[in-house]
């Protein structure tokens, strides 16, 4: 990650006829920030009205002590002046030109924000990032999906940007190529040093990339924090969306079993307990530390120890809080696992004829685990 | 100066200016959400459906010496706007505009904000961006735009005829002088003249769909 931390502040607001928005914020902005939200939270909007392409939009907008926006909509610094690289949900590739053309074009604006200085993000250190050299001579209409948005995010970065805004830009890939093209945009804060705001309604995504994360809902900010803390928290039920719903561990990669094709990977709590969790082999050293999430809806809970049972990660704890969604048939529940929080998804129903109340010890069953980032060893 | 030169001249002539009159216009009416929208568009098609006679009428009497505008123009250059090559130029713009403006319209909202957004985006100012994003992607429309001018203004002959009248080597144009040949039984001339002209519009007519069938012109 890069060291310069930038700071955004903003308290925008944007009324339609069909939806409004209002959200105030200081964000300090290091490597990957995601925008969360379900469809039409006004995730894309925020960003837009941040760049200068919302022109009604009213608000206060400051980067770096830079004034973006004071108020009325006339105070708009226009977008051009900004110095934002934005990566669009559709990559926007201009079809006149090849793509050697389409990261010229960018490259020539750059370079006259400072003249006769060399920009400090270089037309082959893009092309080597994203795997662009042979696609160079191609026209735009030529290429895939997953190429497209490559060539976007390059010429995006060949604007020599002070911030990327990236509109969930892998929406329109297929799956196969979106774990390519999330490989591509991991790297890029470290490659570059670009502080970057990240929309996506895609928890996987959100894991995979950020540290920190802004959750919107109905226009609002209903959530900021390190992703952790957010992904935890039961009350965001609505706004993270219950199918996806779970927590975020860090853990090591303690040992592998290969007869079995099996990692075990070692997590520790505040309390300072280690546990172990197996999981499917993982192609990492030992002592490397991964992301793992563990989702809501994969955890069951059992009053005592089960046994003849073939689920393998079972583990001891105490419930801190049962959230009862009275409407649904549903309750999210939270357990503190030595220190480590797990939650799990139970039907009210359970929960009554089990008793399951805060101060009660249960055993998490997790059926599943889901790997989201391997942080290499430095 | 002969009909067909004369003619060649008025139509390129009367296609420049309309380029740079009807860029802006088009991209103000693809874009605005001005409520004068529908207002300045059916005034910008009323050519198409207006008799010529209707046009050329109220033209000739705007640019008479007696009325404000041909009095100014009497004032600034000492010549009248009226049965001359300027007056015509003007009159075919008016005639013409539709053919312009329409297309060009059709193809800037073919576009859209988003190729123009993402200019912006890469630090290029509006008018950077118009020149080197919007007019490139537009490049049919214009193909069409200016094609149909030209040859709409090639073909005009009731505003010609009222603005213009029928003096050699000033406002004769083809048009008009079919109509004098005719006039005068001179049939062999009028066939050359009249089937050049159909060819003409044929050949032009046929490259525009040929080329290009995304921007047709419409009524209304």
């Amino acid at each position: 990650m890069s060291n310069t931390s930038s700071q955004l502040t903003f308290d925008v607001a944007l009324a339609r006829p069909e939806f409004s928005i209002d959200v105030a914020h200081e964000l300090a902005l290091d490597g990957i920030t995601a925008l969360y939200g379900q469809n039409g939270s006004g995730k894309s909007t925020l960003l837009r009205i941040i760049a200068g392409l919302e022109p009604t939009a009213r608000g206060h907008i400051r980067f770096n002590g830079e004034v973006w926006q004071a108020g009325d909509p006339k105070t708009m610094m226009p977008a051009h002046k900004r110095g934002i690289g934005f990566v669009f949900q559709n990559p926007r590739l201009f079809a006149h030109l090849s793509v050697a053309g389409n990261l010229a074009f960018a490259e020539k604006r750059a370079a006259v924000v400072a003249p006769g200085m060399e920009p400090p993000i270089t037309r082959d250190a893009v092309i080597d990032a994203l795997d662009l050299d042979g696609l160079l001579e191609r026209s735009a209409d030529a290429l895939s999906g997953g190429e497209r948005q490559r060539v976007a995010l390059g010429r995006a970065l060949l604007s020599n940007p002070r911030l990327m805004f990236m509109d969930e830009p892998l929406s329109a890939i297929d799956n196969r190529r979106r774990h390519e093209i999330l490989n591509y945009i991991a790297r890029l804060p470290a490659l570059f040093g670009i502080p970057t705001v990240y929309v996506t309604h895609a928890l996987d995504e959100v894991v995979r990339l950020a540290d920190h994360m802004l959750v919107l809902s109905g226009g609002k900010l209903a959530a900021s924090g390190p992703v952790e803390d957010i992904l935890g928290r039961l009350d965001l039920g609505p706004a993270t969306g219950r199918f996806e719903a779970g927590v975020l561990l860090r853990a090591r990669v303690k040992s592998h079993d290969t007869a079995y094709q099996l990692t075990a990977l070692e997590h520790r709590g505040d309390a300072g307990v280690a546990h172990t969790l197996w999981v499917p082999a993982v192609d990492a050293a030992i002592g490397t530390e991964v992301r793992l999430r563990i989702r809501a809806r994969d955890v069951t809970l059992a009053t005592v120890e089960p046994v003849g049972l073939s689920t393998r990660n079972v583990l001891a704890g105490t419930i801190v809080e049962v959230n009862a969604e009275l409407d649904t048939a549903y309750a999210e529940t939270l357990v503190d696992i030595g220190g480590a929080p797990v939650r799990a998804r139970l039907t009210r129903k359970a929960v009554d004829e089990l008793g399951l109340a805060p101060g009660k010890s249960v055993f998490a069953l997790i059926k599943s685990i889901s790997l989201d980032r391997i942080v290499p060893l430095d | 100066m002969g009909p067909i030169t004369l003619t060649l001249l008025l139509a390129g002539t009367t296609t420049i200016a309309l380029l740079i009159v009807g860029t802006p216009l088009a991209w103000w009416l693809a874009f605005t959400k001005s409520r004068a929208k529908p207002v300045i568009e059916a005034i910008t098609a009323l050519p198409l459906v207006l008799p010529p006679t209707v046009l050329g009428f109220y033209l000739l009497i705007l640019m008479s010496p007696t009325a404000p505008l041909g009095g100014f123009w009497l004032n600034l250059t000492g010549t009248t706007l009226t049965f001359s090559f300027i007056g015509l130029v003007v009159a075919s713009m008016l005639y013409s505009l539709p053919f312009m403006v329409q297309p060009l319209q059709a193809a800037f909202e073919g576009i859209g904000k988003a190729p123009l957004e993402a200019a912006a985006m890469l630090r290029a100012s509006p008018l950077d961006a118009f020149i080197t994003v919007a007019i490139p992607a537009a490049a049919r429309g214009y193909l069409t735009a200016i094609v149909l001018t030209f040859a709409h203004t090639i073909g005009e002959f009731g505003v010609v005829l009222m603005v213009g009248g029928n003096i050699p080597g000033r406002t004769k144009v083809i048009s008009i002088a079919i109509y004098e040949h005719v006039e005068r039984i001179n049939y062999a001339e009028a066939h050359m003249l009249s089937g050049g002209l159909l060819a003409f519009s044929f050949v032009v007519l046929l490259f525009v769909y040929t080329v290009n069938r995304r921007y047709p012109v419409r009524v209304g």
